[in-house]
């Protein structure tokens, strides 16, 4: 069907259809990416388990596992979503749904291309930009080019008067990753080398993560909730405040990942300062949020999009709080390096930015099929083997963090370190595993939607209507 | 509509956006641009090459057209003895200078003057080969060191470098570092000591000129495993490695490093092929207490990976 309508006239491509196959194919990647993740974190509890070949080695998987949940789900739950709201709030369609179309397909297969060459070890060696420069550009030119003409262009033709806050963060945080991307690659591309190029990677990877994952994934709560309550934003101005204050703080502290590098030290005192100040940002987004749910409380139980979305806004709580402070030299000393910060990661990544994503395709994909959800129960399944399953996977890495870090100071040789985290390493795998699972179910409750879903009748909302199972 | 909010906008976003760019961006290159080669910095580049990961020289990123690091005790020319020996970084035709050569500027201050002057290394050309040492000398009053292209100063080539060497004294550290890179032990293991507290763990944190020409540096972020910048110098043991590389339990039972053993290869040093088969059964039998002893680990072949990363690790990580 996708190919039908690679070569269809514009016209005649129904409208959804990128929003559709975007969302299909992220819940995908979704569903590879946590199996990956568990995969690792077998290999990180048991080395023995699977040896004797290079595919399934701990060193060749992990990066794999990283680029498919960032890639693949996260920035293609933007896409989908992309789609759908920046028509949706500028009263308008979109721009070209074959464009949009050809944006997915691209992404596809430059996606499975790279992960295939960083699976075989065909790797830049730099974190986070591991793909190889081709690739990048592919990246850069056939998929975020591509995705932001489409945005921008449905931006230009809207026809309500003024800019909703999600549009701005669209527009602008898909302009900012591909200066960031293109500002990234130029180790690679021109041989930058020594420091630059190791600070540079961490530019990179700080700002994909500030300026690409959670400021849209703030920007799709700014959306959906009020769609999902009926309950207007709670003030545009403090959505602006975020907007903002994104922009001015969130680029500027990527060298507080290299605290304890040869860096100049004003860049990094200046970087710790900067950091704390992204709790600006970072608290106006929950306050506005939490404020537009005024009287409709009652939702985060019964509706489970809204269950998803808060469940991320809350998220975002200790989130910000860890990493305001725990990039302050006072702090970052004793957990740099340590499982602490991979349960930070997975906070923001699997935490907060998920969830408010998740419940992003799940609204998106009934309104764009009109279908009614399948299923309540496997949804509700679903969240909670999301939410137990990261609960134990944060908790458990981050006691194996603290245990490093005490492991540093009092200077116990490594290999006790190793010995007391184990514990730990099983009950992240366990964690993982249930959040895999999860996912399964979710892939099939989308795919039987898509099927079975009660159609929605014409002026209504999916989440209107009555679950049915 | 009067106000043209989205123009007003735009361009405000290119401004802070430009802004912060500036500070972050090109702030701190002046101050990296300031950076004086350490001698560890020649070293590394210089036995690295121009490139480790994706190149057009290495497209499979498995350590081609890398500089050996060989070890003289006497002058390939002269058959002199150079005692006590010294390290020499062949370059043979075709392959990459490393970005020092081409680019002194990024050399820093000093080092940059006397390796154009006194080590002659714009003379250097990339389709005859060269070799490198790093040499002392002293500039403005300070004793720094620098690249000296010997092919130039001394008349050795290529061939007759590795040739007074032979395989015993050749270190293949690009290609290790290049296995190092592919194989994700950076995902374990870090190259960074941190300033706050690893000196009495894993040694000096590096020093900023120790770094230039290195592409990439790959510190590793997240550490699941000891610091091995400075491993060498705790364990120099190419036996132990061995062991350790081929399966870590050998040598440390409670290890959750995974086994390399697929770095050998099909054939071990004499040509005969590994049985991983019998290998894994053995081993079996001896967790299980029906041998002594564990089996033997085969002895590595010449060009395996796994050489070329012990290689990297006894010639490099001091
Ligand atoms: C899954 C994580 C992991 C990966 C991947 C890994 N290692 Fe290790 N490595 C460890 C752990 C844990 C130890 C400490 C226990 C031990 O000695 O085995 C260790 C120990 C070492 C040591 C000895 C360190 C010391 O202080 O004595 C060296 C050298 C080493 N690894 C090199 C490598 C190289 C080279 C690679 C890639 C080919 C690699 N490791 C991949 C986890 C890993
Ligand atoms: C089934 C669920 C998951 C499991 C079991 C899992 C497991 C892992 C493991 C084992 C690692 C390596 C950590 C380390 O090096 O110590 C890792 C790294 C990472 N994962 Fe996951 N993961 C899961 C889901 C996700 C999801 C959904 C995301 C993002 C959306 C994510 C993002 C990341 C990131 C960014 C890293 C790199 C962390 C770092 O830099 O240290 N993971 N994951």
């Amino acid at each position: 069907m996708l190919m039908k309508y690679l070569f269809a006239k514009n016209d005649e491509i129904p409208a959804g259809s990128a929003t559709i196959f975007f969302g299909f194919s992220s819940i995908f990647w979704f569903v590879v990416g946590t199996g990956l993740g568990s995969f690792n974190a077998a290999k990180l509890a048991f080395p023995d388990w699977v040896t004797g070949t290079e595919l399934f080695a701990f060193g060749h998987m992990r990066q794999v596992h990283v680029l498919a949940v960032i890639i693949g789900w996260i920035s293609m739950a933007f896409g989908m979503t992309m789609m759908y709201m920046t028509p949706a709030l500028g009263n308008t369609k979109l721009w070209s749904e074959k464009l949009g179309l050809w944006t997915v397909f691209l992404w596809n297969i430059g996606l499975s291309l790279g992960l295939l060459l960083l699976w075989m070890g065909i790797t830049s060696g730099r974190e986070y930009n591991d793909l190889i420069w081709p690739i990048d550009l592919v990246v850069i030119f056939g998929v975020l080019l591509p995705l932001g003409i489409n945005v921008w262009m449905t931006i230009a033709h809207r026809k309500t008067q003024g800019i909703y806050i999600t549009n701005w963060f669209f527009g602008a945080c898909i302009f900012m990753v591909m200066i960031v991307f293109l500002v990234g690659q130029s180790p690679e591309l021109f041989n930058l080398t020594g420091l630059t190029e190791a600070y540079l990677t961490f530019w990179f990877a700080h700002n994909v993560l500030g300026l690409w994952i959670t400021p849209v994934a703030a920007a799709i709560a700014y959306y959906t909730i009020p769609k999902l309550t009926g309950n207007p934003l709670y003030s545009h101005r403090i959505g602006h405040l975020h907007f903002w204050a994104i922009i001015v703080f969130y680029s500027t502290p990527a060298s507080h990942h290299l605290m304890s590098a040869p860096l100049p030290e004003w860049l990094k005192s200046f970087a710790s300062v900067e950091g704390v100040l992204i709790l600006i940002p970072a608290v106006a987004f929950v306050a506005n949020i939490l404020l537009t749910m005024k009287g409709k409380w009652t939702m985060f139980v019964e509706n489970v999009e809204t269950k998803f979305s808060i469940t991320g806004v809350l998220l975002a709580i200790p989130l910000n709080m860890q990493g305001g402070f725990q990039q302050t030299r006072a702090i970052n000393w004793y957990v740099h390096g340590t499982g602490w910060i991979v349960a930070h990661a997975h906070l923001a990544l699997l935490g907060m930015s998920s969830f408010l994503e998740a419940a992003a395709v799940y609204f998106g994909l009934q309104q764009m099929l009109r279908r009614k959800l399948y299923s309540l129960t496997l949804a509700n399944l679903h969240y909670w083997f999301f939410i137990v399953g990261f609960c134990i996977y944060w908790i458990s890495m981050t006691i194996a963090g603290l245990i490093q870090g005490a492991g540093k100071i009092y200077e116990v040789p490594y290999i006790d370190v190793v010995v007391a985290e184990h514990p730990y390493m099983i009950a992240r795998w366990v964690g993982g595993t249930m959040v895999f699972t999860g996912n399964v179910v979710w892939l099939f409750n989308m795919w039987m939607t898509a099927r079975e879903g009660t159609l929605v009748p014409e002026g209504r909302y999916a989440h209107e209507l009555a679950y049915e199972r | 509509m009067a106000f043209r909010r989205h123009k007003f906008g735009s361009a405000g976003i290119g401004l802070m956006f430009g802004f912060s760019m500036c500070i972050t961006l090109f702030g701190p290159s002046n101050d990296f641009r300031s950076g004086v080669s350490t001698w560890v910095g020649l070293d590394k580049q210089l036995s690295l090459g121009r490139v480790i990961g994706f190149s057009y020289e290495d497209p499979t990123v498995s350590g081609d057209g890398k500089p050996i690091t060989v070890i003289l005790n006497k002058d390939p020319k002269t058959g002199v003895a150079i005692d006590p020996p010294i390290r020499a970084y062949v370059y043979k035709p075709g392959v990459k200078f490393s970005p020092g050569v081409n680019h002194p500027e990024l050399l820093g201050p000093g080092v940059e003057d006397l390796s154009m002057r006194d080590g002659k290394i714009s003379s250097a050309s990339m389709s005859s080969g060269a070799v490198f040492t790093v040499s002392k000398g002293v500039f403005n009053d300070e004793e720094v060191d620098y690249i000296e292209n010997a092919s130039a100063t001394r008349g050795w080539t290529p061939d007759k470098t590795l040739r007074t060497a032979g395989d015993a004294n050749s270190r293949y550290v690009g290609k290790g570092k290049t296995i190092y890179i592919s194989e994700g032990c950076w995902w374990c293991h870090t190259l960074l000591p941190e300033q706050t507290q690893d000196w009495q763990m894993f040694g000096q944190p590096p020093f900023l000129g120790d770094f230039n020409g290195e592409m990439p540096t790959a510190f590793g972020s997240d550490r699941k495993a000891p610091d091995i910048l400075h491993v060498a110098s705790r364990n120099s043991s190419r036996e132990w490695m061995t062991m350790h590389f081929f399966n870590p339990r050998l040598v440390q039972p409670n290890s959750i490093m995974p086994r390399f053993d697929y770095l050998w290869g099909k054939q071990d040093a004499n040509g005969n092929s590994i049985d991983f088969a019998k290998w894994r059964a053995d081993y079996s039998d001896y967790l299980h207490g029906k041998r002594i002893y564990a089996p033997e680990v085969p002895e590595p072949a010449r060009d395996s990976e796994v050489r070329a990363l012990i290689d990297w690790i006894l010639t490099s990580l001091k």
